[in-house]
């Protein structure tokens, strides 16, 4: 009996075990950290130069940005390899601050204006 | 002996769903703390260049410092996944370095935090200064605080598996506090950039 409780156990964490094969591996993840520090290098640089940018500076700061913020989310967090409803209930939250974000602007902001 | 273990797999990942209980909570937990930094990043952002006198964040800003903070915790998020890989593949000495290095680059990013406040705090910049000081402390505090969390989350698992306290599946856990860490980490992504690198001087400027 006690034998059948192990058996199927070592099935249950080996199940696991497969839910993760698709999680990238160390090398990936290394590679995924370069991009990172690659992005934030730009990042910065930009910020030295910004007046010779002009109108350029702030949308490539803020598409750098969102770039680093997606990577991080899909392959450090795996939401690009996991179920989708975790993506949503992550959105969700997203879409709430962003809501958030307008409401508060356009109350203090365009009302007052 | 075996109940006992087989009891602790099935609670671990505990499901009505289809989705694990305790991953899907943490996905929900981070939800809310989107609201919370939301709102955080809001009032910064919304009080931008509103102060009346200095110091001024283009006074006192060091972004190159503010930079190697950044590169630390990012490289944090890097050892992170890597203890994640190691526990999956149960090598758990490998777990351990990694986990015990996450905390010790948060160690430093937090370290880095106090050197800066500090030296904001002797350049004139406090709490009740202005409303940029306001934000900054509150918006940058509650980001530290989150870290100095991380760190006793990561140092508390790293505890368990010395103690041979972790569950069966040693991957879940780390799995969870990860996620809790790269949230932490993609909040610093938003404040680098909303805070530092757009540069803010008085009013009008």
């Amino acid at each position: 009996m006690s034998d059948i409780h192990v058996d199927r156990r070592d099935d249950e964490i080996e199940e696991h075990a497969v839910s993760h094969a698709g999680h990238p591996g160390s090398r990936e993840y290394v590679r995924i950290f370069f991009i990172l520090g690659a992005i934030t290098a730009v990042e910065v640089a930009i910020y030295y130069v910004r007046d010779e940018m002009g109108g350029w500076f702030l949308p490539l700061l803020f598409t750098l940005m969102i770039s680093k913020f997606a990577i991080v989310v899909l392959w450090y967090m795996h939401l690009k390899f996991d179920d989708r409803r975790f993506s949503r209930f992550f959105v969700m939250g997203l879409a709430g601050a962003a809501t958030l974000y307008l409401v508060v602007l356009i109350s203090f902001r365009v009302f007052l204006s | 002996m075996a109940d006992v273990s087989i009891a602790k797999v099935r609670d671990e990942h505990e499901t009505t769903t289809g989705l694990p209980h305790t991953k899907l909570a943490m996905w929900l937990f981070l939800s809310s703390e989107c609201l919370l930094f939301g709102a955080l990043i809001t009032t910064y952002v919304l009080y931008r260049g509103a102060s009346t006198k200095g110091p001024f964040p283009s006074d006192i800003f060091d972004i190159g410092y503010t930079s190697v903070s950044s590169f630390v915790l990012l490289a944090s998020s890097l050892t992170m996944v890597l203890a994640l890989g190691a526990a999956q593949r149960r090598d758990f000495m490998r777990m351990r370095l990694w986990l015990v290095t996450t905390a010790m680059l948060g160690m430093t990013f937090v370290g880095g935090q106090v050197y800066e406040f500090t030296a904001f705090y002797r350049e004139g910049l406090a709490l009740t200064t202005n409303l940029f000081g306001t934000t900054f402390f509150v918006l940058t505090g509650f980001h530290g605080v989150h870290v100095t969390v991380g760190i006793l989350m990561l140092l508390s698992l790293t505890g368990m598996s010395f103690a041979d306290r972790l569950p069966d599946d040693p991957a879940f856990p780390v799995e969870m506090v990860g996620l809790y860490w790269h949230f932490v980490d993609i909040v610093w992504i938003i404040i680098f950039t909303v805070v530092y690198l757009i540069p803010t001087g008085p009013v009008g400027k």
